[in-house]
């Protein structure tokens, strides 16, 4: 059953590196319009989820970074691009506990090498391009039923 | 478990109560990494937690999670606090470390949440 | 209670320092926060964590800890082998998940 929605919701956010006591600010806006969707639970939480992290990725390591979110009847989009340091070796950060994360960070609860990993394991598709220097972009989506 | 037996077993005092102190808590999750807790933690599983942050709300928002215990009696700051009254999550205290807290409730009977 | 008496109960693969094993045990912390370990626990108690960065290794020696377990299986990586081999560190990894580690730690310990 697709989501009987005449046209596409969009979403778009800015996102503030070091911010921590704010972070999850699009997320929770992106999880509150699929509730009031009726999207199924199991999907609100996986688009939930992988959000969250690619945000959190955003105030960990970039200055700054922008989210934007499509849900259509059929999908659910959500795309990131930050103006980072960019990843060296995307093979190795999408390994399980793989990490460069400073203590600091690691103190505040982040910084396990699951984001990535989660963010993967919750997408349909999962789509990531880094330039070390530049920065870098993720394309996530969760299909709808 | 009911969430009354975990309040007294850890001794627990309750920060933020949005709960039916009846409702049957499935499982628990011991971590202060928040990936990890989205990566393993199933519904109506209790998070026990050394974290106060707000990212810690914010987590169990994301993956439904309904209950947090904060250990060794660390108590949230107000915009956590007010963050999980609107969000509808519970918010409880134990003086337990997050060990003396796990082994408590796994005596009693509490499984852990599934995965690692 | 010494640290061998943990291998069996816990399923510990033990990765480093063997002779470590003889260790007496008084307890344990559960934290994945470098800082709350340091800050928190005991000398003496065994350290339970997912945390297998390099560091783990100094905080133990800091803090005097008997040994650190790796939940959920997880594994150090080489240069953490070597450095807790030369700290004379015991490392051992169970494939149990933290709660179930400290419930099941706190049985024998009682």
């Amino acid at each position: 059953m697709a989501l009987d929605i005449e046209k596409p919701i969009e979403g778009n956010f800015q996102i503030i590196g070091g911010e921590f006591d704010t972070a999850g600010g699009a997320s929770s806006h992106l999880k509150s319009k699929l509730v009031e969707l009726g999207v199924e639970e199991g999907i609100i939480r996986r688009a939930s989820i992988a959000t969250f992290e690619a945000e959190m990725n955003v105030i960990i390591y970039a200055a700054a970074g922008r989210l934007s979110f499509l849900i259509t009847p059929t999908y659910i989009e959500i795309k990131i691009e930050d103006m980072g340091p960019g990843i060296e070796d995307l093979d190795q950060a999408m390994e399980e506990g793989y990490s460069t994360a400073p203590d600091w960070v690691r103190d505040m609860g982040w910084g396990a090498g699951m984001g990535l990993p989660n963010m993967k394991k919750n997408s349909d598709e999962f789509k990531i391009d880094s330039v070390v220097g530049e920065g870098t972009s993720i394309e996530m989506i969760m299909k709808l039923p | 478990m009911k969430l009354h037996e975990i309040i007294e077993i850890l001794g627990a005092s309750i920060i933020v109560n949005t709960l039916d102190m009846d409702m049957q808590i499935q499982n628990a999750c011991s971590a202060d990494m928040m990936s990890t807790v989205m990566y393993y933690h199933t519904a109506n599983s209790l998070l026990i937690t050394g974290l106060s942050q707000p990212s810690v709300v914010r987590t169990a928002e994301m993956a439904g999670i309904k209950a947090i215990v904060f250990v060794l009696d660390k108590a949230p700051a107000d915009n956590i606090v007010e963050m999980a009254k609107e969000k509808n999550i519970t918010l409880l205290k134990t003086p337990n470390c997050m060990y003396t807290a796990s082994g408590k409730l796994f005596q009693s009977g509490l499984p852990s949440c599934l995965g690692k | 209670m010494k640290l061998n008496d943990l291998v069996e109960e816990l399923s510990l693969e033990v990765k480093t320092f063997k002779d470590g094993l003889e260790n007496e045990v008084t307890g344990a912390y559960v934290s994945d926060l470098l800082s709350d370990v340091m800050g928190n626990s005991k000398k003496g108690e065994v350290w339970i964590t997912l945390q297998t960065h390099l560091n783990i290794v100094a905080v133990a020696g800091h803090t005097g800890l008997a040994g650190v377990i790796l939940i959920g299986g997880k594994q150090p990586q080489e240069a953490v082998i070597q450095k807790a081999e030369s700290e004379k560190l015991t490392i051992m990894s169970t494939p149990l998940s933290a709660f179930e580690a400290a419930g099941k730690m706190y049985q024998l310990l009682k």
